[in-house]
């Protein structure tokens, strides 16, 4: 019976409850029974009891929330050993109106530190595990999120993507993973990493389950000047085909590295499409290739302002220092930071500091419109722009620590979307040996759409998703 | 090429303290970054605009009403050392 509760989708078990079927605290309880088994390392902090809010749409369903989030009262670290102990006075606006639509926060999930990291190494906390196979990483930064909804820790969870960082950990643990259009959901309260690319998005088992969430999320918040939401709203989506639409595929891909097993199951895809009635071209996004130096630079130029507020005065930990106020600055910051958040922001002050700010972060801006023109012209001739989430399979623990240029290429075919603000889904396309041989693991397939077409994109995705029936599941092996 | 000198200016702009071994390994990973970055100087962008923000927004006001702020012993119950009121830290003119 419990293990029933537990395979019903967000949409499905939402249903139950509002028909008085399932009780919400029975349903509750057994989200909680199986957090409470976590061996990923997925949760920093689990709720004990279902505090679930109103009579809305999502009425007792739990939600795994990325630490990324400010919730009151609950520890709040980002990932951080600098935020430790944090309790913040109020909750974000996303989960606050996940709340008002009936969820209740199930915990708070692990992720690369203040979400710069696309493996979940980055953590303070200690690696996420990747529920497929434990020697390997869920991806990140939203890595967390991400094992808990694949290793049936969570029914979904919400994350964030700057780069990727929801994307690319969905397309590495086999779930749907969607950045929406860049201000459809509020920032308030969402500690920020790089304030023009930063967004909140849903992670879930399938793309009705991510509508519902972003249905419930999105929208204008007094709080966040950025947020638009999206007109019109969000319903579930119902395409059964793909007939009329146009999908383009970058013809920059043909050489790029990519893991043949991922372009394997990417091409088989491209021909799902094509049977469902959709057509196939290739377009030219001459720039999305500079996408890495671009985002490699703006996003550590604002992470390093975004940053300057962790000093030991306010709120967090500190190290007292011998001597002066900035003594105490300087050590407090040695102390609480990782080396991959310190490796920021020194890129990022490096980028804007005098004498450079033109050759680097003035550049990287000229590329972002660049990019953001090759996707307006793409969508003047095409529907959606179709590329794999990720180059590789899940890698294993420790491969590319000690590599940094190595780890940012996994943000290869994600960041270009974050720099343009437009929406993407990654959705489980299928399973793929990695480079060396193992067992397979998950491909994810990639979905952009034009800024706030996100109706259109669900539907599409939805209509793939249906025709590819992706029904693996993590065996966990290697634990 | 990033040299030692470079990373420790840096490091006091940002208020990090690194270690010797840091300061090195820095040097290192900032000049493998940066030598990727650096092929962005070989576009011709002269003509081109930044883009500091992608979605296209007018001011976003609310009415300039009043409303009840935090405690203040609720924000200070956050830091890590409170005193009389506010935010205790040492002297900005310790003796050296």
């Amino acid at each position: 019976m419990m293990g029933g509760l537990l395979e019903l989708s967000v949409a499905a078990a939402a249903g139950r409850i509002a028909a008085g079927e399932v009780s919400r605290a029975e349903y509750f309880e057994a989200w909680r029974a199986a957090a409470a088994g976590d061996e990923l390392n997925a949760y920093l902090w689990k709720a004990e009891d279902g505090t679930a809010g109103g009579d809305g749409p999502l009425a007792g369903i739990p939600v795994a929330v990325k630490d990324l989030f400010c919730t009151e009262g609950v520890a709040t670290t980002a990932g951080s050993r600098i935020l430790e102990g944090h309790r913040p006075l109020y909750t974000a606006t996303a989960v606050r109106r996940l709340h008002e639509a009936g969820a209740g926060v199930l915990g708070k999930t692990n992720m690369d530190e203040f979400a710069m990291g696309s493996s979940n190494e980055n953590s303070a906390y200690g690696a996420v595990r990747n529920p497929w196979d434990h020697g390997r990483v869920p991806g990140g930064s939203s890595g967390g999120s991400a094992a808990a909804v694949a290793g049936g820790l969570a029914p979904c969870a919400i994350g964030t993507d700057t780069g990727g960082s929801i994307r690319q950990p969905a397309s590495l643990c086999g779930i749907v993973g969607l950045k929406p259009t860049y201000g459809a959901i509020s920032r308030y309260g969402m500690i920020a990493f790089a304030s023009s690319l930063d967004q909140c998005g849903p992670l879930t088992r399938n793309v009705t389950d991510a509508a519902l969430l972003l249905a419930a999320m999105q929208g204008r918040d007094a709080c966040d000047s950025t947020s638009v939401g999206i007109e019109g709203g969000v319903e579930a989506p119902s395409r059964e085909n793909l007939e009329g639409l146009r999908f383009a595929v970058p013809a920059e891909l043909a050489h790029d590295a990519i893991e043949p097993g991922v372009r394997a199951v990417f091409e088989a895809t491209l021909k799902r499409i094509e049977e469902l009635g959709g057509e196939i071209a290739e377009v030219s996004l001459p720039h999305a290739e500079h996408g890495i130096s671009a985002y490699y630079v703006i996003a550590p130029a604002e992470a390093s302002s975004n940053l300057a507020r962790y000093d030991g005065v306010r709120y967090g930990m500190r190290i007292e220092a011998e001597g002066d106020v900035i003594e105490m600055y300087e050590a407090t910051r040695a102390a609480g930071f990782g080396d991959e958040v310190k490796r920021r922001i020194m890129l990022g002050t490096y980028a804007l500091s005098s004498g450079y700010y033109d050759a680097y972060y003035g550049r990287a801006q000229r590329v972002r419109t660049k990019i953001a023109e090759d996707y307006a012209a793409a969508f003047d001739r095409f529907d959606f722009v179709v590329t794999p989430t990720s180059p590789s399979v899940a890698f294993e623990l420790g491969a590319k620590t000690d590599d940094p240029l190595a780890m940012y290429m996994n943000d290869f075919f994600t960041v270009p979307m974050s720099l343009a603000g437009i929406p993407a889904i990654s959705i489980p396309a299928g399973l793929a040996e990695p480079d060396g041989g193992g067992p397979q693991l998950p491909v994810g397939f990639q979905i952009a759409a034009p800024a706030f077409a996100e109706q259109r994109l669900l539907d599409a995705a939805y209509a793939l998703e249906q025709a590819i029936g992706f029904d693996a599941e993590p065996g966990g092996s290697g634990g | 090429m990033i040299e030692r000198k470079q990373v420790l200016h840096v490091a006091k702009l940002a208020r990090l303290r690194l270690s010797d071994e840091e300061v090195e390994k820095m040097a290192g990973e900032l000049s493998g970054i940066l030598g990727h970055v650096d092929r962005i100087g070989e576009l011709e962008l002269d003509e081109v605009p930044p883009t500091s923000h992608v979605v296209e927004l007018e001011n976003a006001l609310r009415p300039d009403e009043p409303r009840p702020s935090w405690p203040q012993e609720d924000v200070l119950g956050q830091a890590p050392d409170p005193a009389d009121g506010a935010f205790r830290v040492p002297s900005p003119q310790a003796e050296a």
